[in-house]
């Protein structure tokens, strides 16, 4: 393997316990976003678009769905003859071997990896979050400063500051400390889960941490602080656009109804930043003389005679005549009957609903159809 | 399976859809929103399992040479077989008869070891499961099987055409090339099976007779001395071959129908991914009757129409009858109706194009 400036660890093990029934079968990454991509497509199509040609994926929870979806990388050019896309699940050794600890031991345990492309930085992301960037600006920064670590950071309300990783920084957007959730949050300045480490630093932090007994082998947690401690050059990268993490049925939700806005935040359509995902080979979506289609994302391989508005649809999806869809999200291949209403509701990939239901509240709060049951979520 | 190849044949494809073939092949005219009409018959040779598949060519292949690339969103970048594209080997014209294009490429015969070989064409809108001829070829014990559809398109005539007639055995009895057919007739749809090694000895033969410049030729004289079986396609089948049957079967895909044989009961149609986003429909947008591909914003009223990826249409923009082409722009007020806007071309804010009988094409990149 020829040595490598820069590869990313991807870690892609999170079950999305708040996203319910959604991750029974797959982890959170694999969640389908925004009509035709799974969660996981952004930062792929971050890294292949920052020229980040070396990417290992972590996984762990419900693997199948999101290895067969990656496969051999080729939908985000990461089919490489050296480096490009691999998946790094658990394994056993001769000395036996465990499950991932934490986001710290679960790069730990793949050191060996990272070594055979002797890189000098190491970009460290998460597959659960919504956003475009380009990683090799912060990676420019990050050199310029001549950075142990460096942590994206986001301004985040204040009011929600507490829900988030904040930074502390001095004017040279030196990081000084590093809050976990904290109550009285002293800056606004939340984390995005989106690290760069000098390869030298990191493999010592990541050692250390596993020698200690009492850590919890993560990121935030335990090596950011313990940096901290040691007075090593953590630096802030500020980023300014769309982030989301899709955490709960709630978030997901409410990221999908902002790509219907006349200029969403986060585009989709960019031809110089693709946004690239496995595609299922669906003609173009047919809209049927009785239809009515307005403020809203429809994929190919759709078939749409009734009504849909402020919805997103994923591909393969039937819409019958006289039914009505608003404020939805319907994943791949869900049919839909006849006089069917759907209203703030999120269905599950495969559903099929039958004439005349009635599905959804009209007191905003979110219904996920999945598994063949009715999950009511409160707002 | 016994091992089969595929070919393309596109050496004696005509050049008669106005503007939409002038710079590029007739197998490369894009159909159905987001394909070219090659992509029906190579997407069928992979579904059958047919995994080595050359395409003959003899003009105006920059865009399918771009199109087909390495032959990956066919499942054809392989070691063993693949896709093989055949430019003419000399620059020398040969105006006529594909006869040549099979010699120049004999070695690809004899190399390829195959027992079968199927031959179509690339400006078929179908979707036909080669395995089912083969087998019908296999079971009659016929030596070369041609593939025929009954004409029912009203609009044929006018053309000219390959008809053949069949006795009651199924055997072909005559091929007449180059003749307008008659409602009813069975037009033989220059696809067909034979030994490879028959169609080795075919081709070397009419070379070295010099009595005949195409293999329907050649086959055509064959008629007694070859079991020549005619195999009967039933399904839906495209007849393409001036600009108002490209707009008339465009405009056959708003039947759902219709879309359902070519898209869903077999296996799927193949074609260069773009990575569009999903098509956007804004707060006034008026769709009616229409396929639509991804990396569409719809502001404006598309009607009884077919966008393919990445068209733009504005607010008031108004869409009728008409088949608009990848990243075209309508803007704001402008209508458009009875056209066929080829890629790129941009109208601009209140303009009117229209036509008022038959279908007009706006040649490429051209501003309005």
């Amino acid at each position: 393997m020829s040595k490598k400036r820069c590869v990313a660890m991807l870690l892609a093990g999170g079950q999305g316990t708040r996203l319910g029934k959604l991750t029974t079968r797959l982890a959170k990454p694999a969640v389908p976003f925004g009509g035709k991509y799974r969660i996981i497509d952004f930062t792929l199509s971050n890294c292949s678009n920052s020229n980040i040609d070396t990417v290992g994926v972590l996984t762990q929870y419900q693997p199948y769905i999101l290895n067969s979806y990656i496969g051999i990388g080729s939908a985000w050019d990461l089919d490489r003859k050296n480096g490009g896309v691999s998946v790094l699940p658990p394994f056993l050794g001769q000395k036996g071997g465990e499950w991932y600890k934490g986001t710290a031991n679960a790069i730990y345990q793949n050191m060996y990896y990272l070594r055979q492309y002797d890189p000098e930085y190491v970009l460290v992301i998460s597959g659960d979050h919504i956003y475009r960037m380009d990683y090799s600006e912060m990676l420019d920064y990050h050199e310029e400063q001549g950075a142990d670590a460096t942590i994206a950071v986001l301004e985040v309300p204040w009011n929600e500051a507490n829900r988030f990783g904040i930074m502390n920084t001095d004017e040279e957007n030196r990081i000084v400390e590093f809050q976990e959730k904290p109550e009285e949050p002293k800056t606004n300045l939340a984390s995005m889960g989106v690290y760069i480490f000098s390869w030298k630093a990191l493999e010592k932090y990541l050692t250390e941490d596993e020698a200690n007994p009492d850590s919890s082998n993560d990121f935030g947690k335990d090596i950011i602080p313990a940096m901290i401690e040691d007075q090593k050059k953590l630096y802030a990268y500020s980023f300014s656009g769309y982030w989301k993490d899709v955490g709960t049925l709630q978030s997901l939700w409410e990221a999908n109804m902002d790509l219907l806005d006349d200029d969403p935040d986060l585009i989709l359509n960019d031809p110089s930043w693709r946004i690239y995902s496995v595609n299922p080979n669906q003609p173009p979506q047919y809209i049927a003389p009785q239809a009515n289609v307005s403020r809203s994302l429809v994929n190919e391989g759709c078939v749409v005679y009734g009504e849909v508005y402020r919805s997103v649809l994923f591909y393969g999806v039937h819409v019958g005549l006289g039914t009505t869809i608003k404020n939805s999200i319907i994943m791949p291949d869900v049919k839909i009957g006849a006089n069917v209403k759907i209203e703030n509701a999120i269905i599950e990939s495969g559903t099929v609903i039958e004439d005349g239901m009635e599905l959804g509240n009209k007191d905003g709060s979110i219904s996920l159809i999945a598994d063949g049951e009715i999950v009511s979520v409160p707002k | 399976m016994k091992k089969v190849v595929g070919v393309i044949n596109l050496v004696d494809e005509n050049n008669d859809l106005s503007e939409l073939t002038r710079h590029r092949s007739f197998a490369s005219v894009p159909f159905a929103g987001r394909y070219r009409l090659i992509d029906f018959s190579l997407s069928s040779m992979t579904n059958a399992g047919i995994n080595t598949v050359a395409v003959f060519t003899r003009e105006k292949y920059r865009s399918l040479l771009d199109h087909l690339g390495s032959g990956k969103e066919w499942d054809l970048d392989r070691h063993q077989g693949g896709l093989f594209f055949q430019p003419p080997a000399s620059d020398e014209r040969v105006t006529n008869g594909d006869i040549r294009s099979f010699h120049e490429n004999i070695s690809f015969f004899k190399r390829s070891l195959s027992h079968y070989v199927v031959v179509t064409n690339g400006k078929l809108v179908w979707n036909v499961d080669f395995h089912n001829v083969i087998d019908e070829h296999e079971e009659t014990g016929a030596d070369i099987t041609l593939v025929y559809k009954p004409c029912d398109d009203p609009y044929v005539s006018g053309n000219t055409y390959n008809v053949l007639h069949t006795n009651e055995e199924d055997r072909v009895e005559r091929l007449n090339l180059d003749v307008e057919p008659l409602p009813g007739d069975d037009v033989y749809l220059n696809t067909f099976v034979m030994k490879s090694s028959l169609l080795i000895s075919i081709v070397e033969e009419a070379v070295e007779t010099g009595k005949y410049k195409s293999i329907n030729e050649a086959i055509a004289a064959s008629l007694s001395r070859y079991h020549v079986h005619g195999c009967h396609f039933g399904g839906y089948v495209s007849f393409i071959d001036n600009v108002q049957s490209y707009y008339r079967y465009s405009m056959e895909l708003l039947d759902p129908n219709v879309t359902q044989e070519l898209f869903y009961n077999k296996g799927p149609i193949y074609t260069k991914v773009k990575h569009e986003a999903p098509a956007k429909y804004d707060e006034s947008s008026t769709v009616v009757n229409s396929l639509i591909a991804n990396g569409c914003t719809v502001s404006g009223t598309v009607e009884n129409s077919i966008l393919f990826r990445g068209v733009k249409v504005g607010k008031g923009a108004v869409i009728r009858n008409s088949i608009i082409m990848q990243k075209c722009e309508i803007s704001e007020g402008a209508i458009v109706e009875n056209v066929i806007l080829d890629k790129d071309v941009s109208v601009s804010p209140h303009e009117k194009v229209t036509s008022e009988d038959e279908p007009r094409v706006i040649a490429k990149s051209t501003v309005l």
